[in-house]
């Protein structure tokens, strides 16, 4: 035991003097949640429009105010006719030009309707998107507000209100995502560099002939990093109560006791890495391609599973981060418990079971 | 051989914060001649080839390599000078003749010469069987020697050999030898580190550095001769022993 | 007991066969060399040995055990330096051989006699990362720490390859001590002058064993006189020499040619021959032949077999 123990000790040695390894260890959290909490925002604050309005009467004028008014859009130019559209978007700062037909007022008293034409640059297809839903919605609300003077036969209310995450913020969708993807690089990516590092050096050889049995290599490299990932996960969770105000509806307990299985799973894959190849930057290379990409793209994290091809769904499901990923969501935002999620909690034990035995298996005694 | 100087260094001095690299390095290399720059392990022999190459400015003095000044015409430097190590030579997935492209294309070489000029050299070397195999597939002496004549081939005043042949069998160490014999007969000056001290006993010339100095320099014979020794390795080990001592 | 007994050992990775039906006894107590250029199999062999990897065939027995099946017994007894030095190079000195001695399941104090000559060299710089220290300062931390569990048998591979001359003959000077405290020492080495320091030596050319003796009986063996030949401009005479019709071999060595001839040497018929080729000063001594000598010699006729 004193052997293993001062292996792990030295394991920290390594860790705790190379600046860079503490740099991703606890500056990339920081960074990345703090990138993708801001940075990163699918609502709607001041975006610039432009406004032709070729009838330029009360209606028209109410409709503009409204829409200036609403904190969603500022109103940068005016345009006069429908030949500045195109070279006012080639400037790139208006994202939207709203064009009211000739004789708007006339028009939509006499026959009932009349038009307004809503021109988005597309460039961006989902800010494009947003902003024209923004705009229907309070011209629909002008709407409204004229048709309630007058009684209506028949009439259906929508009225939505978003649960879980009352004000769309952005953060709430992000959280658990960042979480699965800082663990996954931690975990994997430092524990199959620091194993492959070893190997480089030829001090791999010496633990090998050494009295230290393979299973106690593993153990002593993959030890300090479950700690840390540990912290680290802790430390997100802390930084989305205080900075986000986002708040763990769930048992924290239950969260961080999934936090650690997720862990065990990665750093399985980090061995399962490190025993295919010599090379640091190949150990590097795979943990990135292997495990980064699909933690973004095949996890839910960025892009709804249910929107994708049968195919990439059913990949998804052998994604251990979607599994993680949906596990967090439920604890943090709906505060549902273990008997929950014991479904998603069972698959991600025996994918960590299996990975386990995997990579002890490979984890060879020899140097072939 | 003519006493035309072709690297000429006066007072080299080359720190690295505290540490001092060079000190006050004094010496010329003759055109032509095969210059041996010994030194034990840390006396900064590969901070002063580094300089020479013009791949680092020095601290002060004055140096000169193929007639263009270190600080400001490294870039003349390079086009002049021809470099081997045992560490880095060859491409390992790329054939001997593709080696020979690329760095015939980097010092400017038209495809035509490079293509007969490397058709001269595998015969000259006895290459063919080896030509259309890839370098790692090649043994490591056959190796060593192609990587010294592309070291070459685009006809360097200077070639710089650090440790060319460590590692490699005595029969091909030879031949090595054989091929460095000739570039200078051809007239390129050949500039070499080594730990086999028999090497050393082959160049026209040779320095021993110890602790970032020169401690001695001359012909061998000179130098087995003044220190009353039998070969170079006494030599050598006399110089550098005292010195540690200091 | 002999130390290692190797018969018939092959290791072949894929196409390549690393080491050819290979035989030799290592004995108790004896500092044994294999010396030969890289690529020659000294690093599968100690591997081997090391129990770090398995032979084809043939049958490997270490300080009497078997290193496929009882390699963890044997790796107890082994110290093993493989080819690059094996050291944390961000752990300080002391931190380093601290943990070589935790995971072997002992400590410094313990053996701090067996490592003493050479740890005190280094044990001024005990703070300072393995990673700054110099070649030479390395090499003696790298034996301390496959010494610090105090083995019966040390095998180092390449340990004075890249070293300078001086602390090349400092580290032969440790092992002939440490066999002296009743270590085996099985040394790997490219430089054929570290063969006379030690008691027996294998010669390894391309996977096969050239020679196994010791380093005066290997010498004794060479076959033909040998001579030292001299002149100003040696590249000249080298090549006349290899022109010379009864000329079989010449080498430069240092300041020498070493030539060996076709039956008798006719000295003056030489210096005549040589005349003609415009070398006047030409001086001719009989001389002993070194290992090298042998190398090359038993090399070219090992070639020469397998071509046949």
């Amino acid at each position: 035991m004193k052997k293993f123990w001062g292996f792990v000790v030295k394991e920290f040695y390594h860790i705790f003097r190379d600046k860079r390894t503490m740099l991703v260890l606890f500056g990339m959290p920081l960074i990345m949640m703090l990138l993708f909490g801001f940075v990163i925002t699918n609502e709607i604050k001041d975006a610039k429009i432009a406004v032709l309005d070729l009838s330029y009467d009360p209606t028209t004028r109410n409709i503009t105010n409204k829409i200036a008014s609403s904190g969603y859009f500022q109103i940068q130019e005016v345009l006069t006719s429908d030949k500045d559209i195109e070279s006012i978007f080639k400037k790139g700062f208006v994202k939207e030009v709203i064009v009211f037909e000739g004789k708007f007022e006339e028009k939509l008293y006499k026959t009932g309707k009349a038009n307004i034409q809503l021109i988005t640059d597309a460039s961006d297809a989902n800010q494009a998107k947003l902003i024209a839903e923004y705009t229907s919605g309070i011209i629909r609300a002008y709407n409204n507000e004229l048709n309630s003077a007058y009684t209506m036969p028949y009439k259906i209310e929508t009225e939505s209100r978003m649960f879980y995450n009352p004000e769309t913020k952005g953060v709430y969708m992000f959280v658990p995502g960042i979480m699965a993807m800082i663990l996954m690089l931690v975990s994997a990516l430092m524990t199959s560099i620091s194993i492959v590092r070893e190997k480089e050096m030829g001090t791999m050889e010496v633990l090998l002939v050494s009295p230290l049995r393979p299973i106690q290599i593993i153990l002593g490299k993959v030890m300090p990093y479950v700690f840390l990932s540990f912290i680290n996960a802790v430390f997100i969770i802390i930084l989305s109560l205080t900075v986000f105000n986002l708040p763990v509806q769930g048992s924290i307990l239950l969260l961080l006791a999934e936090c650690l299985l997720f862990i065990v799973l990665a750093l399985s894959l980090g061995i399962l890495i490190s025993a295919s190849t010599d090379n640091q930057q190949v150990a590097m290379l795979l943990s990135m391609v292997a495990l980064m990409l699909p933690t973004m793209l095949l996890s839910g994290f960025i892009y709804p599973v249910e929107n994708m091809p049968v195919i990439l769904q059913v990949l998804c499901q052998m994604m251990p981060p979607k599994w993680f990923i949906e596990i967090v969501k439920g604890i943090m935002l709906k505060g549902v418990g273990l008997d929950m999620l014991w479904f998603e909690t069972l698959i991600l034990l025996g994918m960590t079971i299996l990975l386990l035995s995997i990579s002890a298996r490979k984890f060879k005694k020899r140097l072939e | 051989m003519s006493q035309e100087r072709i690297i000429e260094v006066e007072n080299l001095v080359k720190k690295f914060g505290n540490f001092v690299a060079n000190d006050h390095l004094t010496f010329h290399v003759n055109k032509g001649e095969i210059f041996g720059f010994l030194g034990a392990n840390g006396a900064g022999k590969t901070t002063a080839i580094r300089i020479l190459c013009g791949l680092s400015a020095p601290t002060s003095g004055k140096v000169s390599v193929a007639g263009f000044d270190a600080y400001k015409q490294t870039e003349k430097i390079k086009r002049n000078i021809g470099y081997m190590s045992q560490k880095f030579s060859l491409y390992e997935d790329l054939t001997p003749f593709e080696n020979i492209q690329f760095y015939g294309g980097i010092y400017g070489m038209s495809a035509k010469v490079i293509k007969e000029r490397s058709e001269k050299l595998f015969k000259r070397l006895e290459f063919e069987e080896f030509k259309n195999k890839l370098i790692k597939e090649i043994p490591l002496g056959w190796r060593q020697k192609l990587a010294f004549s592309v070291a070459v081939f685009h006809q360097p005043k200077i070639v710089f050999l650090d440790e060319p042949t460590g590692g490699v069998d005595p029969i091909t160490r030879r031949q090595f030898w054989d091929l460095i014999y000739q570039a200078a007969n051809d007239g390129i000056t050949v500039f070499v580190t080594t730990h086999y001290m028999d090497e050393a006993e082959y160049c026209n010339r040779a320095s021993i550095m110890v602790d970032g100095r020169i401690a001695d320099l001359d012909t061998p014979l000179n130098l087995i001769k003044k220190y009353n020794t039998t070969s170079m390795d006494e030599v050598f080990y006399l110089l550098a022993r005292n010195m540690n001592k200091q | 007991m002999d130390a290692i007994v190797a018969e018939k050992i092959t290791k072949q990775f894929k196409e390549t066969v690393a080491l050819k039906e290979v035989s030799f006894q290592v004995r108790a107590h004896e500092l044994f060399g294999f010396i030969g250029p890289d690529g020659a199999g000294k690093t599968t062999l100690f591997r081997l040995i090391a129990s770090l990897m398995l032979p084809n065939s043939g049958s490997l027995k270490v300080l009497g055990l078997d290193p496929v099946t009882e390699f963890k017994a044997l790796r107890k007894k082994l110290g093993y330096m493989p080819g690059r030095f094996s050291l944390y190079q961000d752990l300080t000195v002391e931190e380093n051989l601290d943990f070589y001695a935790t995971i072997f399941g002992t400590t410094i104090e313990e053996n701090y006699d067996l490592i003493k000559d050479i740890y005190s060299h280094i044990e001024p710089f005990k703070t300072r990362p393995a990673g700054k220290l110099s070649g030479g300062m390395k090499q003696k931390l790298a034996l301390s720490c496959a010494l610090i569990h105090k083995p019966e048998l040390l095998i180092l591979d390449e340990p004075t390859t890249g070293v300078d001359a001086v602390s090349r003959k400092e580290f032969w000077q440790m092992l002939k001590n440490l066999q002296k405290q009743g270590i085996t020492v099985v040394v790997s080495t490219p430089y054929m002058d570290e063969a006379a320091l030690c008691d027996r030596v294998a010669l390894i050319q391309k996977g096969s064993l050239l020679s196994v003796d010791t380093p005066e009986n290997i010498i004794n063996s060479f076959k033909t006189e040998l001579y030292g030949l001299r002149s100003v401009d040696m590249y000249n005479l080298l090549i006349q020499l290899k022109a010379y019709a009864f000329c079989e071999n010449a080498h430069l060595f240092g300041q020498y040619i070493h030539a060996s001839f076709k039956g008798e040497l006719n000295r003056n018929d030489l210096l005549n021959y040589l005349k003609t080729k415009g070398i006047e000063d030409v001086e001719i001594t009989g001389i002993k032949p070194g290992i090298e000598d042998c190398f090359m010699q038993l090399m070219v006729s090992n070639e020469t077999l397998e071509t046949v």
